[in-house]
């Protein structure tokens, strides 16, 4: 029956739609196609994890050859909460994505754009379903490499060096990883992540897991932009073509810090290293420096898709503190910021992609004088995507900081629970600095003239926004998925 | 009506007014007649809670579960009740001042002005019937963010900063001390219901116990206990009626509201006095140095706005005495300053408008011109002071009395001298007024228009009615300490 077939099809779809569109090559074709497939992953997405809700782990063979010799493709509470965010932000992308794209793209371009898109997303979904580590590092090159491509089409000279500096950064990750499997296979023989977090506890000679352990972990600490391994996204997301920004801002990242909880509290589960060595110290600083530094450097950028993409860099390290504290609060707290800081930084980064398509592609802060009459709901909508960054009470932003900050307490961490209260005072002044131009600066000569976006665009983004503000309020769904997921990780841990 | 729906529509009421209002901004008068309705059912509905509450019952809503064992809840009590009507009944009295004072000035943008108003009040009201501290910390910051647009009315360079201090200084205290404290107090008790006896006898003690209270006093930053009271002068910078409704009756009164919740429901009167004993000095050093601060101020707004610090930490004081009698004092004060300041306030704005005069040394003879509202002034002057027959009286006099039940010297002594610096920076403003001759090159103005006049005469008079008739709010102030 095809229903048993869903995990295949979940990045099977988008992966062969991606070809089709570079045959068929029309970019009207192509934008259709993107949006059927991404609808469609998504619905795949929501139906597997309602099976995951109730039934249990659902592990599927690849061509039918069993682990741990196959593939095998495997959804559990976490990996079904990552696969609804990656394919549900794509559906809500897709759609107002022409838009955008045709404003900013050369028409012969577009559909190059919307083949990559195809291919980022089964990348991304891939790398989250499946339960093979060598499987992993395939899609995180399918991934990355048209991530670069995308980075690439941004129409600002800027962007071709972002783009190279990506591929530099990210190809170093991506080799990094390999070491780092390779020496797991070595000293294991397998590939298959539970086989190998079960062998794992057997070996005797640690040194080269050591070894293995952080070499897999600088790998993936580049790819989700772990402070001091973040100089490229800055530049990526402010030069990347604003729906491309949207879409990368609320998932690219997120999927990398879902293998990094993977390898932690799966494969290396058994292993107790992350008690043995100080990992969780180690994590817990660098987070802490990177949610303090990224969110003072956001405070003075000019540029207001360069301020949110620090903000970036900010919040991911909310999320790997929520790692680093490794108990049920932390974990869930880290859980559910992946959701809440997409869905957010989801919101913001479309409202802004219809702030540069009136402005011709400027986003600087010198355009923005006045925004706020003249842009009304775009400005208010960014505005409540800013709340929920700082994290008041009734966003999205507020659940997360309200686990983390539990999550500190109950290990007796009180100096990481005041850090993370005052870097959310450091959100309030960079979120303020876009208040006072859009409400109380007198437009000038620069500003914008034009009034609001598109409907289709601003109803999309909208939708998150007020996405945003319904997951500050009932939570069963949110905080319920991410807990259930943090007690399937820590349950890797006993 | 049923108590849960009444608990239901009162912060709904005035959202909906404020969607009501944004609705009608091209009929000005169609406008100002949806505040005034919505003000008017928000009344009733408020009134129609009275019986309950008063035959002592505490009807519970609970909308839905905000975090897992968190509900977003209301839950009406004694004092929830005084604080909702005080800001309703107040909340009628100044739209009308207010629809003077924005035309009379003829303000920019009038109908954004109504519409946060609206929602000020609705976050008040949630602030009021909030059934737990989640809750409470929810309204609490949405009246912080509803609130700055009103401070940045003018959108000029001073509203700007005066805009930054205000949400700086109030973001600053809740995110930082009183967040951890709330978060603190769920892990320690496992529960954030406001429990009459407290949630968190027999759970910590100490230095622990010392921190968590001195995370909550200072992190209510709305309640301008020194040194987080820099916002208050700094929201000066808007239209007297927020100065007049917001900024001496709903935003500061929700922070000694929530103070005295914190100390009754959270810590409960009969916790260990040892963990509280620093902070009748911190309050009292807040009264003087603010009454000092007041007596050279020239500038009327300003020194109205230090005059407040220092009344709102008379409430501090009286509840950090833990004795039955002072808590009954800060819940009668949380009334008596709210009907005077607002008077003060009222003829300030009055003053402005018929006179364009803002500083206190402008004010010889005012009083031959604006007899009215000099009348209103010298009233609400002497509630402040705590002298008969203003309201302010019984409440001073339910504070000292506390204070000598706990024995507390010190308290008195701070009463004392700042009832005398409260008489040094009012009376002599009245004495200006009406005794002093105006210079007589200066042009000739009457009154301010009619609905201001109206609204300081109402507010004034119940200044001296609630004197006389002091029942109700003495009842549900009793109802708190369970007498």
């Amino acid at each position: 029956m095809i229903l048993d077939h869903l995990p295949a099809l979940q990045v099977v779809l988008p992966l062969i739609s991606a070809p089709v569109i570079v045959l068929v090559r029309r970019s009207r074709f192509a934008w259709l196609m993107a949006v059927a497939v991404s609808w469609v992953a998504a619905a795949i997405a929501v139906m597997l994890a309602i099976r995951v809700a109730d039934a249990g782990v659902i592990s599927y063979a690849l061509g039918n050859w069993q682990p741990p010799w196959g593939i095998e493709y495997r959804v559990d509470p976490l990996s079904a909460f990552v696969l609804v965010l990656v394919a549900g932000t794509a559906a809500i992308v897709a759609p107002f994505s022409r838009i955008s794209v045709v404003a900013e793209l050369p028409r012969e371009q577009e559909y190059l754009l919307y083949a990559m898109f195809c291919l980022c997303l089964a990348g991304l979904l891939g790398i989250t379903i499946t339960g093979d580590v060598f499987n992993l590092f395939v899609f995180l090159e399918i991934s990355s490499l048209s991530t670069y491509v995308m980075v690439a089409l941004g129409q600002k000279r800027q962007a071709l060096a972002a783009a190279y500096r990506y591929l530099i950064m990210g190809t170093i990750a991506a080799t990094f990883y390999v070491i780092g499997i390779g020496m797991l296979y070595l000293m294991t023989g397998t590939l298959n992540m539970a086989d190998l977090s079960v062998r794992l506890a057997d070996v005797t000679d640690v040194r080269p897991i050591l070894a293995a352990f952080a070499f897999i972990t600088v790998g993936i600490g580049l790819k989700l932009a772990l402070f001091p391994l973040h100089q490229w996204l800055p530049n990526a997301y402010t030069f990347a073509p604003s729906a491309v920004t949207a879409f990368l801002g609320a998932t690219a990242t997120k999927v990398s810090i879902y293998v990094l909880l993977r390898f932690y509290f799966t494969v290396f589960g058994t292993t107790l290293l992350f008690r043995a060595m100080p990992t969780d110290q180690v994590l817990m600083l660098l987070s802490l420096l990177g949610a303090v530094t990224a969110s003072l450097v956001a405070v003075f950028q000019k540029d207001i898709k360069r301020m949110f993409a620090y903000s970036s860099v900010g919040q991911v390290g909310y999320i790997t503190l929520g790692i680093s504290l490794a108990n049920t609060s932390g974990l869930t707290a880290a859980v559910v910021h992946l959701l809440n800081h997409a869905v957010t930084k989801g919101a913001i980064f479309i409202l802004i992609a219809g702030i540069t398509l009136r402005t011709g592609g400027a986003s600087g802060f010198d355009r923005l004088k006045g925004i706020g009459s003249r842009m009304p709901f775009t400005s208010f909508g960014i505005v409540i995507g800013g709340l929920s960054l700082i994290g008041v009470p009734g966003t999205a932003g507020f659940v997360s900081k309200w686990y983390l900050v539990l999550g500190a307490i109950q290990r007796g961490e009180w100096i990481v629970a005041a850090v993370v209260l005052a870097s959310s005072l450091i959100a309030a002044a960079y979120v303020w600095k876009f208040v006072e131009t859009a409400y109380l600066t007198k437009p000038d000569e620069s500003s914008v003239k034009a009034g609001e976006a598109p409907l289709p665009m601003l109803a999309f983004a909208w939708f998150m926004v007020v996405l945003c503000v319904f997951l500050g309020l009932d939570t069963s769904l949110s905080v319920g998925g991410a807990r259930a997921a943090a007690d399937f990780l820590l349950g890797g841990l006993r | 009506m049923s108590p849960e729906l009444a608990m239901l529509l009162a912060p709904l009421i005035p959202a909906v007014a404020a969607v009501g209002v944004a609705a009608c901004h091209r009929a000005p008068n169609l406008r100002e007649a949806v505040t005034l309705t919505a003000s008017a059912l928000l009344i009733l509905c408020v009134m129609s809670l009275v019986g309950p509450v008063a035959a002592g019952a505490t009807p519970v809503v609970r909308l839905f579960e905000t975090l897992p064992g968190l509900s977003l809840e209301f839950r009406i009590e004694p004092l929830g009740m005084l604080f909702a009507l005080v800001a309703s009944c107040l909340w009628l009295v100044s739209s009308v001042y207010s629809i003077g004072y924005m035309r009379g000035n003829d303000e920019a943008h009038q109908t954004r002005f109504f519409v946060c108003f609206a929602l000020a009040i609705a976050a008040t009201m949630g602030i009021a019937l909030a059934g737990n501290l989640i809750t409470l910390f929810l309204y609490y910051e949405l009246l912080t963010l509803v609130t700055y647009p009103l401070v940045t009315h003018h959108g000029d360079d001073a509203a700007r900063r005066g805009g930054r201090v205000y949400l700086g200084v109030l973001l600053f205290s809740s995110i930082l001390l009183f967040l951890p404290a709330v978060i603190a107090t769920w892990a320690l008790a496992g529960t954030l219901e406001f429990v009459p006896g407290g949630i968190l006898a027999g759970k910590v003690s100490g230095t622990g116990a010392m921190v968590l209270l001195a995370l909550y006093m200072f992190g209510i930053g709305k309640a301008a206990l020194m040194p987080m009271h820099r916002w208050l002068p700094s929201a000066m910078v808007a239209p007297t009626p927020v100065s007049a409704l917001l900024h001496a009756v709903a935003v500061v009164k929700a922070g000694v509201f929530t103070v005295v919740k914190v100390v009754v429901y959270v810590f409960g009167i009969h916790f260990d006095a040892a963990v509280f004993a620093w902070l009748p000095w911190v309050a009292g050093f807040t009264i003087i140095a603010a009454s000092l601060v007041a007596l050279r101020a020239d500038n009327l707004k300003r020194r109205l706005a230090y005059s407040t610090v220092s009344q709102l930490s008379y409430i501090v004081l009286a509840a950090s005495l833990l004795a039955p009698l002072s808590v009954i004092g800060a819940a009668l004060h949380i009334v008596a300053h709210a009907v005077g300041k607002i008077t003060l306030f009222f003829a300030a704005g009055a003053i402005y408008t018929a006179a364009h005069k803002t500083d206190v040394s402008q004010l010889d003879g005012i009083g031959r011109r604006m007899p009215w509202t000099l009348a209103a002034f010298g009233i609400a002057s002497l509630s402040m002071i705590g002298l008969p027959p203003a309201v302010g009286f019984v409440s001073k006099w339910y504070m000292v009395a506390g204070a000598l039940q706990a024995h507390q010297w010190m308290a008195i002594a701070v009463i004392l001298v700042s009832t005398l610096l409260n008489a040094g920076y009012f009376l002599p403003i009245v004495y200006r007024g009406f005794f002093v001759r105006p210079d007589p090159n200066e042009a000739a103005h009457g009154e301010a228009p009619w609905p201001m006049v109206a609204a300081m005469v109402a507010t004034a008079a119940l200044t001296i009615g609630l004197f006389f008739y002091a029942d109700l709010p003495l009842r549900f102030a009793r109802m708190l300490v369970g007498g």
